[in-house]
């Protein structure tokens, strides 16, 4: 088994400008990378020696309203070879370019990547099937937003059938 | 999917079209059939809906539509405080509540970097691996159920009755127990527990025993599971499987082995695996890690007759004190008033922490900005991931092999759509 590199170090030394900035809490490392590199970065991860990032435990994206760019979205991966994990990270606002799709480096990708779109509305690129994962197709908005109210689905009634049907074009198919 | 008000039978409104992408070519030619199974269907675990292309028996494709669950759990948890949002764990993974409230409390102690005595460590890891029995029976009555060993349901939640007396004992309720706490536990662990759990590990062994028997030893079950949705060792990591479902394709990782936490390091226990990657390594690795799971109980009873010290911590800045010291302490009061009203403000920073659930990887992301809500939970549910490999398990067999499919990679939707 190979030596296990220092992955900041080595993301630095092979990416250059496309590493924007790297954090470390509680011994968790954080790098956070520009959108268009993501899928090299990610690659080069998973395959080199030394590294060999090879599960994508989770997708997951952080609102910081108000701040800009306003949207974190973390990749945790982990390295059984060498038994350690790291965090990616993209920023993105709305209106940025999409972000690349992870599925062609893992599939396990494409399912974690249509939640991040349902919740929080990340747009991602060459994903294979881009669809509402939790929410009904014809829904209004991301509902994990920091600015989307916390609040509830008023029951259907038959005195307020035809009102709430209103807002579900889907729901009479 | 409406009624024809005539017939009553169902009538699909829908358009073809919407699948374009997801189905073959065939679809649309009328060569294979599109089916809906679920989401009200007994063999999908729960609401799962999963759309069908089929010719004849086969499965050429297998849409799962899952969300008909998804309650916003991650999004209530944002308007509550830390402490009070444990709740909400318990009702995500309904099989494993102590896990989920396991791996919360995980994420907020490393978060406060708040530590956690010794007697409040063992006693989580006893009851989590209760827990994880307890889930496991579950999965192995309705999995039996699924494939026509229709005994096992009924041995099985016999069993269950026992563990959930037990988790009652502890903390008041059978399958919500938000016991586990920031820095511990919310009360000690009562006297008749040990004798409680003495009886678990004096009558499980001979009751694993007969499923083995019931179950892996009977000549349908066999012909029905091996070879039956493999994947290989590669694709499994590939698509993120975890837990049973990875060791069932040989891959030795286990969280608790890999990074230790709750101090498993002192525990000893072997991981399970399998060799072939099918639903049969499926079954008999969850049916072995029963067994280790009763030699960890076992190891961790023995522990808590020693460490008869705190089971929580005593840092006033996280957790509450305790009634007795509110009569006589002026601080004790104001802390009180304090974490019972606005709750305690952590510091600023994100967290990861994983463990080992009965399911696979269940990790919480805890995203913290000072204030005394959290500012975005997340957990990844192994359900979910497990779940988006079933397209690729499920092709090219037959239907009824998609329902011990289903039931080999042990989904739970509440755990999935969350």
């Amino acid at each position: 088994m190979s030596h296990p590199l220092d992955p900041k170090q080595t993301l630095t030394d092979t990416f250059g400008d496309a590493i924007e900035d790297s954090e470390e809490f509680r011994g968790e490392l954080t790098v956070i990378v520009k959108a268009e590199k993501i899928i090299e970065v990610a690659q080069h991860l998973r395959d080199a020696e030394g590294l060999k990032y090879n599960l994508l435990s989770d997708i997951t994206v952080v609102d910081y309203y108000p701040a800009e760019p306003r949207f974190g979205v973390c990749y945790h991966l982990y390295s059984m070879a060498f038994n350690r994990r790291l965090r990616l990270k993209v920023l993105w606002s709305d209106g940025d370019a999409p972000v690349p799709s992870m599925t062609k480096l893992w599939p396990s990708a494409n399912w974690e990547e249509r939640e991040a779109y349902d919740m929080m509305g990340i747009v991602f690129s060459g994903h294979p099937d881009m669809r509402r994962i939790f929410m009904p197709d014809d829904w209004q908005g991301y509902p994990q937003r920091k600015d989307y109210p916390l609040g509830y689905e008023t029951v259907q009634f038959s005195f307020n059938y035809d009102e709430i049907a209103k807002h579900k074009p889907f729901a009479k198919k | 999917m409406t009624a024809d008000p005539q017939t009553h039978h169902a009538v699909w409104e829908g358009n073809i079209e919407e699948l374009k992408g997801l189905v073959s070519e065939k679809a649309f030619s009328g060569e294979s059939m599109i089916l809906n199974m679920g989401p009200q269907h007994p063999s999908t675990h729960g609401v799962l809906r999963v759309i069908l292309e089929l010719e004849g028996e086969e499965v050429l494709s297998c849409i799962p539509d899952v969300g008909f669950l998804h309650t916003g759990i991650e999004k209530n948890m944002e308007y509550k405080t830390y402490e009070k949002s444990i709740v909400m764990t318990d009702r995500m993974d309904y099989l494993n509540p102590m896990g989920n409230g396991l791996v919360y409390c995980l994420a907020m102690e490393k978060l406060f970097e708040l530590d956690v005595p010794m007697r409040a460590q063992i006693a989580r890891i006893v009851l989590a691996e209760l827990t994880r029995i307890n889930s496991h029976l579950v999965w192995m009555g309705i999995g039996g159920l699924d494939l026509g060993v229709t005994s096992t349901m009924t041995y099985a939640f016999r069993e269950r009755e026992v563990l959930l007396d037990i988790f009652e004992m502890v903390s008041g309720q059978r399958m919500m127990s938000t016991y586990f706490r920031p820095g511990g536990l919310w009360r000690d662990l009562p006297d008749e527990f040990e004798g409680a759990v003495q009886n678990v590990l004096d009558t499980f062994p001979a009751k694993i025993d007969d499923y083995d028997k019931i179950i892996t030893q009977n000549p349908v079950f066999v012909d029905r599971t091996q070879g039956i949705g493999f994947i290989s060792a590669e694709d499994a990591v590939a698509y993120g499987l975890t837990g049973a479902a990875l060791r069932g394709s040989g891959v030795n990782w286990d969280i608790r082995k890999a990074m230790p936490y709750s101090s498993y390091e002192q525990f000893e226990f072997d991981v399970p695996l399998g060799q072939h990657g099918d639903v049969y390594d499926r079954f008999i690795v969850r049916i072995a890690e029963m067994r280790q799971s009763l030699r960890i109980i076992e190891q961790g009873m023995k522990r808590l007759q020693k460490e008869k010290g705190p089971f929580r911590s005593d840092n006033r800045k996280y957790v509450p004190p305790p009634r007795a010291e509110l009569g006589r302490s002026m601080e004790a009061v104001i802390h009180h008033f304090k974490l019972w009203t606005e709750g305690f403000r952590p510091p600023k920073g994100e967290v990861y922490v994983s463990i080992e659930g009965p399911r696979g990887e269940l990790g919480c992301f805890l995203a913290s900005d000072g204030s005394p809500n959290p500012m975005r939970v997340h957990f990844r549910t192994p359900s979910f991931v497990n779940l988006s490999a079933l397209e690729k398990l499920s092709k090219n067999h037959m239907i009824a092999d998609l329902v011990g499919i289903i039931g080999s990679i042990d989904i739970v939707l509440g755990d999935c759509d969350r």
